[in-house]
């Protein structure tokens, strides 16, 4: 295993090493104008510019990452096995993802596989869903709210916000279990004779996810939809655009980034929430992030678990992607 | 006395682009320095290059006869008056004035002292414990200059501080930099792209067209003797008539061109056969009469001012020549639509060569 | 005209609806703190009591991790604040090649789950820590606040860039020329200028820290923080205890964003007197009278 350290420690490190005496050699050549970085910034504050970006970028993002990819290529060995003769390259992990065994690949690993997919088939549902709850709000709030209006409003938002997302799925819980105010409500209004299982069937789970990431859907949106001038949608009203067109072809385009950044946050949160389905799931739900939670801390099987947040991690980065494609938009545009 | 600051074979580049070639230079201690010339001339670069935010790609600088190559902006004995201002928004007037006596270690009972006199002199007394965004521009203005002028430097240089002015203002800092200067008796280098500034307030100009010092004179050699055709056209009103010369002797010479043989000074000495063009200045234009050199022309439009009278004529090629009739010559003011007969004496027309690149 | 009432009445209900949605669970969960029935629930509200909340801070194992959570905002806020501003001054400075791909990497924290995140984590510094010989710092408190710090210290940068983006480098420049070392340059002109920023920035990175459950259930290893014991609880079952713990958060919340409020629009008064002067003082320039300024 130290060998596969050494290898994620030394490689990053190296690639910056090379990008560093490049741009030395450009600037001596004189393609580069200007100061250099110390030149700039001064030793003391150069330095602690250099240690604290360096420190952040490998030690903290970059090598906990490849970190976790070497280890999901490897089998699972007791800690003295470890860096020996069978610790080597393996594909076991991600084998067991879709067959439910290290060797065979008799079987489909449907358990799995049905929860992987219905994470993120219900976490882009969930996304869509917030998008259209949230967009007439921000719309409002960022183009026809009177600013004293504007002040409560924010401050109303801002509030649920900061609550705990394991407070805001007992909220739920409370809502929506057998015993839960809605039964209470349903069946003392004499519509129920017995309480709905709104927790069993996952319809808790769904309402749960949706709620937690609503704010993370209208806060992008507001700031997008803010900086669109007023006059443009003056103009296209004289103009005799219909109400639909204006958002269509006016709003939305220029509100492409808030909605991309948006979508990706709330998409994000969601496939990989793990509070809201330990809460509000039932005993039959399927949600991803749990099952990679067992396979570190109910099987310990790290490898297996570093694959299976490969897996997760992997989805989001397609979704991503996809999201930058689908809007033409480069990364910096969305993640403000 | 060493000179305040020496301008060796200066060459500033940024990759591919020239900000600044060549430029030799020597300012004398004390004197009211302008650099005029468009945007994009050079001369901001140039004013950087001395206070050591661009280092020169080749030449030196010399300021108090030193050289000061590998001498950061905050080691040389100059202080630079930003376009923009840039008063630090954060601190108080007075904290502003005394920062750079704080950075140099100056006890604060001695900086408290030099700040009142400061304010003082700057006729802000009561001001000294407001926040810059609390002043107008005016004060602003003067806040920039005394938080300069605190750290005693031996060059004070100016990037077009006055440019954000309204014009009233401008022609009232005009005269109070110029008192400043006197009173405090340092070097002053001026950078600015109105002509009218460097021309009232300055002992000498140097104009600059595209990374080039063109001349170095007082306001009136640069004015009236202007020894490049940038110059020419760039400092004061100019009509430049092109032509070849046909004949030249004894420092006059005379240009055939399209609109008839014109005669002017030829203080170069350009030979017969030469491209030539012909300045003469819209006030060296007379009507009527029979000056040794003239043409006629259509006018276009006449905007009368009282103690003068502009007007725009196009002659027979299409180039459009203005005139500026002083008020007592015109009897009968032309109108629009009059055909115009207009002339000069040779002393006021002045012949230069063309440039090669238009 | 009709259609606009129509607009207006459909757009109020949505709004109420918005509202009831965002605020309804919580109000509910708010009021089952306060009634007496060990299940929470509002209704029939059987009545009114305080002991849950007493319940709360009987609760030894709440209390630590309350402690712990408080412990590890604060580191993180240390750690993740100047780490984000190194990394907005680096951002504005970066050849310009390489800033998508700097962005990438600074930014991909935030785009990425937080379970993700600590496992990660997890994962690299239980090997470091081994081959370096410096297993104290496997510890549940130091991961924690590393994996918290990879995606607050790149809300934080964000937060700062935004400010930066407005700063005006000749402020930079005129320190300098005036005789400030590059250091001083830093505390006395940069830093007074990113001050808000700062502010907001540590603000937000001690409540993200807070709140995190995702990044922190896998990174506090044998720990615990007030949110995984919380986890455990709710999953144990629901006790009024758990809603008496929110409706504290909630009222701590409301009344930090009061204080907000009424410190920005004391700020904005401020400054807008400040106009006002500015504007005097113009006119005064302007009515023909300049003060007399070389007074010899």
């Amino acid at each position: 295993m130290s060998g596969g350290l050494t290898l994620v420690v030394a490689l990053p490190l190296l690639a910056a090493l090379i990008l560093i005496l490049l741009s030395r050699l450009e600037r001596r050549k004189g393609a580069i104008a200007g100061p250099g970085f110390f030149q700039r910034n001064g030793v003391a504050v150069g330095l602690y510019l250099a240690v604290a970006v360096g420190f952040w970028a490998f030690f903290i993002i970059v090598l906990p990452q490849l970190a976790m990819v070497d280890l999901s290529f490897r089998p699972k060995l007791p800690p003295s096995q470890m860096g020996g003769p069978k610790d080597i390259f393996t594909l076991e992990n991600y084998r067991y993802f879709l067959f439910g065994s290290t060797t065979s690949t008799a079987n489909w690993n449907w358990l799995h596989i049905k929860a992987f997919f219905l994470s993120i088939g219900v976490s882009i549902l969930i996304t869509l869903l917030n998008l259209a709850i949230c967009y007439p709000l921000a719309f409002h709030m960022a183009q026809s709210a009177p600013v004293a209006r504007l002040r409560v409003l924010l401050l109303l938002l801002i509030i649920p916000y900061w609550v705990n997302e394991i407070l805001r799925a007992f909220a739920f819980r409370v809502l929506l279990s057998s015993g839960g105010v809605v039964n209470k409500l349903l069946m003392g209004g004499g519509l129920l004779d017995a309480p709905i299982d709104f927790l069993g069937n996952d319809v808790g789970l769904y309402m749960g996810l949706s709620y937690a990431y609503l704010l993370m859907m209208i806060f992008p949106l507001y700031n997008a939809i803010e900086s669109l001038d007023r006059n443009q949608i003056e103009a296209a009203r004289d103009l005799g655009a219909p109400w639909w067109h204006i958002h269509a072809f006016v709003v939305m385009p220029h509100a492409k980034p808030g909605i991309a950044s948006g979508c990706t946050l709330v998409f994000m949160l969601s496939a990989g929430a793990l509070a809201a389905p330990l809460v509000l799931g039932g005993p039959r739900t399927l949600w991803f992030t749990p099952i990679v939670y067992d396979r570190f801390y109910q099987a310990f099987n790290w490898p297996q678990g570093a694959a299976y947040a490969l897996i997760l991690l992997f989805a989001c980065i397609v979704f991503v992607l996809a999201v930058l494609r689908m809007f033409r938009l480069s990364l910096g545009e969305i993640a403000r | 006395m060493a000179a305040a600051v020496e301008l060796e074979g200066v060459n500033v580049t940024f990759g591919d682009f020239v900000a600044v070639r060549d430029a030799n230079l020597t300012i004398e201690p004390g004197e009211f320095f302008s650099f005029l010339g468009p945007s994009g001339c050079g001369k901001t670069t140039l004013l950087r290059t001395i206070s050591a935010f661009i280092e020169p790609t080749r030449g030196t600088v010399r300021i108090g006869g030193r050289d000061m190559k590998g001498i950061g902006p905050n080691k040389r004995p100059t202080a630079l008056i930003f376009q923009n201002l840039a008063l630090f928004p954060m601190m108080t007037v007075a904290e502003n004035i005394g920062y750079g006596l704080r950075v140099r270690g100056v006890p604060r009972h001695e900086r408290d002292e030099k700040v009142k006199n400061l304010l003082i002199q700057i006729a802000l007394p009561e001001h000294g414990h407001k926040l810059v965004s609390e002043l107008s521009g005016g004060q602003r203005q003067r806040v920039a200059i005394a938080r300069a002028l605190a750290v005693e430097p031996s060059v004070l240089l100016l990037d077009e501080p006055l440019s954000a002015l309204d014009l009233k203002l401008r022609q009232h800092m005009r005269a109070e930099l110029r008192a400043i200067q006197k009173r405090v008796g340092i070097t002053f280098i001026y950078i600015t792209h109105d002509q009218g500034e460097a021309l009232t307030m300055s002992d000498r100009i140097a104009v600059m067209n595209a990374g080039v010092i063109e001349q170095v004179g007082n306001g009136r050699s640069v004015y009236a003797e202007p020894r490049t055709p940038f110059v020419a056209s760039f400092v004061g009103e100019n009509n430049a008539i092109r032509g070849r010369i046909t004949q030249a002797a004894n420092g006059t010479a005379t240009l055939d061109t399209p609109i008839g043989p014109l005669t002017g000074r030829n203080p170069v000495g350009l030979p017969a056969g030469d491209e030539a063009l012909i300045f003469v200045r819209p006030e060296a234009l007379k009507l009527g009469g029979d000056p040794p050199s003239g043409f006629e022309g259509e006018a276009l439009d006449v905007t009368y001012e009282g103690s003068i009278t502009h007007v725009t004529m196009r002659v027979r090629t299409g180039q459009k020549i203005t005139l500026s009739l002083g008020g007592g010559a015109a009897g009968i003011l032309p109108q629009p639509g009059d055909m115009l007969k207009v002339g000069f004496e040779p002393q006021d027309g002045l012949l230069l060569a063309r440039p090669e690149r238009s | 005209m009709r259609e606009g009432i129509v607009q207006r009445f459909s757009f109020a209900v949505y709004l109420g609806l918005f509202f009831l949605y965002l605020l309804g669970p919580l109000a509910v969960m708010a009021v089952s703190a306060f009634n007496t029935p060990d299940y929470p629930q509002v209704w029939p509200f059987e009545g009114f009591t305080l002991d849950w909340f007493g319940k709360l801070l009987s609760d030894g194992d709440m209390m630590y991790g309350l402690r712990t959570s408080l412990w590890i905002g604060v580191l993180v806020v240390l750690v993740s604040v100047p780490i984000g501003l190194a990394g907005a001054i680096v951002m504005t400075q970066i050849p310009v090649r390489a800033r998508a791909t700097y962005y990438l990497v600074v930014v991909s924290p935030v785009l990425t789950p937080g379970v993700i995140i600590g496992i990660s984590t997890v994962v690299f510094w239980r090997e470091f820590t081994t081959l370096t010989g410096m297993k104290f710092m496997y510890d549940g408190i130091v991961m924690t606040v590393l994996g918290q710090a990879s995606f607050i210290s790149a809300y934080c940068m964000l937060i700062i860039l935004a400010r930066l983006q407005r700063f005006d480098r000749s402020q930079e420049e005129a320190a300098l020329d005036l005789g400030a070392s590059y250091p001083q340059v830093f505390l006395h002109v940069l830093l007074p200028f990113l001050k808000p920023a700062l502010f907001s920035a540590a603000v937000l990175a001690f409540l993200s820290s807070f709140e995190n459950y995702n990044t922190t259930t896998f990174s506090i290893l044998a720990d615990k923080t007030l949110t995984t014991v919380l986890a455990g609880r709710v999953r144990q079952g629901t006790t009024p205890a758990i809603s008496a713990l929110a409706v504290f958060i909630v009222a701590v919340t409301v009344a930090g964003a009061l204080v907000y409020e009424v410190m920005k629009r004391r700020e904005d008064g401020r400054i807008r007197r400040r106009q006002q002067v500015a504007a005097k003082a113009e006119e005064a320039e302007f009515s023909g009278t300049p003060e007399p300024a070389a007074a010899e």
